[in-house]
């Protein structure tokens, strides 16, 4: 692991969460549009807003980082990086519009946490049938 | 009647997802390192072979079956049931569907961290 492939992983949670509130945002400026057949004209008016345009954009590059990610990581390894946005959503919220975040949620953000430190820890392949390199192998058989 | 759908939609989720995830990690194990590739043959290599990989788009018609399960999950079922019910079950149903086709040995310490995030993303919808 490069300090380029954690950046590809920042990049996934950080696209993923910046997307997805931007196109609430944007979404919600449109007021709210009956997702049906009749009303097709109205969803592709709607990337013409600026939010849900870049919102778009944002997920565009998600998927860029999480396809990259896959092929180099496995998927059960990259897959947590994915629910660290629910924990920046959840700070950001905080410290930004200081929202009040339950104890609940607090819980559940520890626990988030907990299982990315888990897995970031380990081995990122361990599918790979010819390792790359010596120590590939060895943390295949650690993690055994 | 309307939680019996919202469960079948939340179940459609789940194996829908989990299908895209796995073929699209599939697919790009078989496409190889996207960084390595990009450094040496260049960009267009990259798009080139990606688009040349058929089970991407396989992938990505699951994504979407998952996405439109959502929809109609969502407007059966609360808010609070069907985001974080089909979001943890699918990262433990990733986890097992990652070790049956994957070959991705999940060990003690993926098993974990695959629960603990799933009962941590159950917790923050709360």
């Amino acid at each position: 692991m490069t300090f380029r492939k954690y950046l590809v992983l920042a990049g996934i949670t950080v696209f993923s969460t910046a997307g997805d509130s931007l196109l609430a945002r944007g979404m919600k400026e449109l007021g709210s549009v009956n997702v049906s057949l009749h009303n097709v004209s109205t969803l592709l008016l709607a990337i013409l807003n600026p939010w849900v345009a870049l919102g778009i954009l944002f997920l565009l590059t998600f998927f860029a980082c999480y396809m990259s990610a896959l092929s180099w990581a496995d998927l059960t390894y990259v897959l947590p990086a994915t629910s660290l946005g629910y924990v920046l959503v959840a700070l950001i919220a905080h410290f930004s519009f200081h929202e009040v975040i339950s104890t609940t949620r607090w819980l559940g953000i520890a626990l988030i946490a907990a299982g990315v430190g888990f897995v970031a820890a380990g081995p990122s392949v361990t599918s790979s049938h010819e390792p790359q390199n010596s120590r590939d192998a060895v943390s295949q058989e650690v993690e055994l | 009647m309307n939680e019996i759908y919202a469960w079948a939609a939340i179940a459609l989720i789940i194996l829908a997802s989990t299908t895209g995830d796995v073929l699209l990690s599939y697919s790009m194990k078989r496409v190889g390192d996207v960084g390595e590739l990009w450094k040496q043959r260049g960009v267009l290599a990259v798009l080139g072979r990606v688009l040349a990989t058929p089970t991407i788009a396989l992938g990505l018609m699951a994504m979407g079956v998952a996405f439109y399960s959502l929809l109609f999950g969502l407007s059966w079922g609360n808010l609070s049931l069907v985001v974080p019910a089909s979001a943890s079950l699918t990262f433990v149903a990733n986890a097992v569907a990652a070790r049956i086709f994957l070959h991705e040995r999940v060990g003690r310490r993926r098993w974990i961290a695959a629960l603990l995030v799933a009962a941590g993303v159950v917790l923050m919808a709360v």
